[in-house]
């Protein structure tokens, strides 16, 4: 049976481009970067290419990318590096919908010690700005909001708030990691201060991640070390994963009008043809200011977990943003916030797509997930009720 | 994902016995859309009131169905007394078994065969027995110290994931402790109480009550709380975060923390939200 692969938003498969670039590094080119001989300077030299091709990927200079282990480590170095360059201030301002690298952070840091706000969204999932500006104080050290949500796609007006956050001067990190590679991102005239990414959400593979901080922020090293990265995070840079960054970078950049007209184009008649086959349908997000290849539907009265196995069982993956964990099904953080219903968070399937997609693959998708839905709302006592009134 | 054995995957992928008996002789329901599952259980007997036909429709994840569709395999050819003695350990154990986090769907199966049973014979459905603990799922603590026996449970973790008690808004986490140690004989220290209570030591218990009780709850949904001042039983708050200027802020005041700071310092304390 063929997979057909709708879940890249949770990890992305790697190119072959990418897999051909590192595997020479795995191979010949195994010398420390840090090393003074030639075939160190080598690996030096592809790992300073890589560095170039992220930096051009946004737009900035390569003396501005730190590269990480993932995108969570970058969301930690950002957070504590402002955190730490401002030991004054005891104020962050984050989303209610970040990923949990971010939220969980936030967390963690309001029992420690420190006064976070969480901004509330609207049922689209766009961000309460009004009561983010109010909640700006001179006691705020860093603002951090997600590019583009991993659920629903749903983009934030992220350099319209760094600007309004510089004139404060107060640090601005965003989460991009749902965005780079899908949408075009030009930092140089950014007030943005720091930009968290990560490998495996453009088809590098995973383990690689990195971490942009513009020329002049305040910074301090999260993995304190050796010299690596300028000083900027300790240990032996992970060199294959690097240079398949770097490939990947550059692929993203061939990729990026594709993404946005092809892609864009698959998932839009994915999203209609759903909708129009399947009642009691909905898209959860902002359907204006989205990611190219994301659409996260709910169908109401049936429950995620038997969509996702039903689509497994012909080949389709997706995920869901209801989990049946211990004892209560939990609508995803992301959800609730927006506050989606109960009849229609449960039911909830997100598709995320890529280039690699072909419009066969969507017509096949449109074409089984019908009657999956059909099945499984026969067997739901709710979805009778509905029917007989 | 779960891993789920083969026989939970095949009675998900092709569920036996899925649909609604009209003329049923026993109907029941289990629930809710918001709690994310719910099964209807009915069954029809014969002469000899053995069950002759039953049929179920299920709400919920892959173990859910596949939980019911095994239900109804185990009481068909059953005589009432015999569907009685089915337990939710015997739906998990056709099944093959069922990860930890999934025994609530076979609990949920038992429940709606309780119900059906009962209204077959006409017992009105009882009002539960003993006293809600956890209010989100209505679990009683009648049925949590019945769980807590019946399947060993050791932690309010274990007792989410087998009765859901618990798997909400977390306030009843105490409680479910305080039935655990019970269960297992445990003691807690018992907190002294002093015979009357001084100013100071009510200041302290108010601030660590809002500290250990009432800050967490309100800081999970982004908001915050701080206390202005305490003047004789009046207590004087406000809201932060994404409480302040919350249209359920007062509800908040009145059932949460007023209640909390009642319970845990004197009875006779009012709450009041002062704007700074």
């Amino acid at each position: 049976m063929k997979t057909i692969y709708l879940d890249n938003n949770a990890t992305t498969a790697v190119a072959p481009e990418v897999v051909d670039a590192m595997l020479p590094c795995l191979r010949e080119f195994y010398g420390n970067p840090s090393s003074m001989y030639g075939p160190a300077r080598q690996v030096a030299h592809r790992l300073e290419e890589a560095r170039a091709r992220v930096a051009d990927l946004l737009g900035v200079s390569p003396a501005e990318i730190i590269f990480t282990s993932c995108g969570t480590e970058s969301d930690s170095t950002a957070i504590w590096a402002a955190l730490r360059a401002n030991p004054d201030k005891r104020h962050f301002i984050t989303s209610r919908v970040e990923h949990p690298a971010v939220k969980n952070l936030g967390e963690y840091l309001s029992r420690n010690g420190y006064r976070v706000t969480f901004m509330p969204v609207d049922s689209r999932g766009r961000p309460d700005l009004d009561f983010f500006y109010d909640h700006l104080s001179d006691d705020t050290a860093l603002v951090s909001l997600m590019w583009a949500n991993n659920e629903t796609g749903t983009l934030f007006p992220v350099e319209e708030v760094a600007r309004q956050v510089k004139e404060r001067g107060i640090v601005f990190h965003t989460d991009a990691v749902q965005a780079v590679g899908k949408i075009p991102i030009r930092m140089a005239d950014s007030a943005i201060d720091m930009l968290a990414l990560s490998g495996h959400k453009l088809h590098a593979p995973k383990g690689v991640g990195a971490l942009y901080v513009r020329k002049g922020t305040k910074f301090s090293p999260f993995m304190i070390g050796g010299h690596q990265e300028s000083g900027r995070r300790g240990g032996t840079e992970n060199v294959a994963s690097v240079v398949g960054l770097g490939r990947a970078a550059a692929l993203a950049a061939d990729h990026m009008e594709a993404e946005n007209t092809r892609v864009r184009q698959l998932r839009d008649k994915l999203e209609t043809e759903l909708l129009r086959r399947i009642p009691n349908a909905m898209i959860n997000g902002d359907p204006e200011h989205r990611l190219p290849n994301t659409t996260n539907i709910s169908f109401e009265y049936i429950e995620g977990e038997s969509i996702l196995l039903m689509m497994d069982e012909l080949g389709i993956c997706a995920s869901s943003g209801s989990a049946c964990t211990s004892g209560s099904l939990e609508p995803s953080h992301v959800l609730r916030a927006m506050g989606v219903p109960f009849t229609a968070a449960h039911g909830s399937v997100r598709f995320s797509l890529s280039v690699y997609n072909t419009e066969a693959e969507i017509d096949y998708v449109i074409e089984k997930l019908p009657a999956v839905i059909a099945r499984l709302r026969d067997m739901s006592p709710f979805w009778q009720q509905v029917q007989t009134g | 994902m779960w891993e789920y054995t083969d026989k939970v995957k095949e009675h998900f992928l092709n569920p036996r016995n899925v649909g609604v008996i009209e003329d049923a002789d026993g109907v029941g329901e289990v629930g809710s859309l918001a709690c994310g599952d719910a099964l209807k259980l009915t069954f029809k007997l014969d002469e000899n009131e053995r069950i002759k036909d039953v049929k179920f429709q299920t709400f919920g994840c892959a173990s859910a169905i596949a939980s019911s569709s095994a239900l109804t395999e185990l009481l068909k050819g059953k005589s009432l007394a015999e569907a009685e003695q089915v337990t939710n350990d015997d739906i998990a154990n056709y099944l093959g078994g069922l990860p930890r986090e999934k025994m609530h769907c076979s609990v949920m199966g038992q429940e709606a065969l309780e119900k059906a049973i009962a209204c077959y014979r006409g017992v009105p459905v009882e009002e539960k027995e003993g006293e809600i603990v956890c209010e989100c799922f209505g679990v009683t603590d009648v049925e949590i110290r019945r769980a807590l026996t019946d399947h060993h449970l050791a932690t309010v973790e274990d007792v989410t994931n087998f009765i859901k008690a618990g798997g909400g808004c977390g306030n009843c986490h105490e409680r479910i402790e305080k039935l655990i140690d019970e269960a297992l004989g445990r003691e807690r220290a018992p907190v002294p109480k002093p015979r009357k209570m001084t100013n100071i030591r009510k200041l302290r218990l108010i601030e660590e009550t809002l500290e250990r009780e009432i800050q967490p709850a309100l800081k999970k949904d982004g908001g915050d709380i701080e206390l202005v001042d305490v003047d004789g039983n009046r207590v004087l708050v406000s809201l932060r975060g994404a409480c302040s200027g919350c249209s359920a802020a007062q509800v908040t005041l009145r059932e949460f923390v007023e209640k909390k700071l009642r319970e845990f310092v004197v009875p006779e304390l009012v709450v009041e939200e002062v704007c700074e």
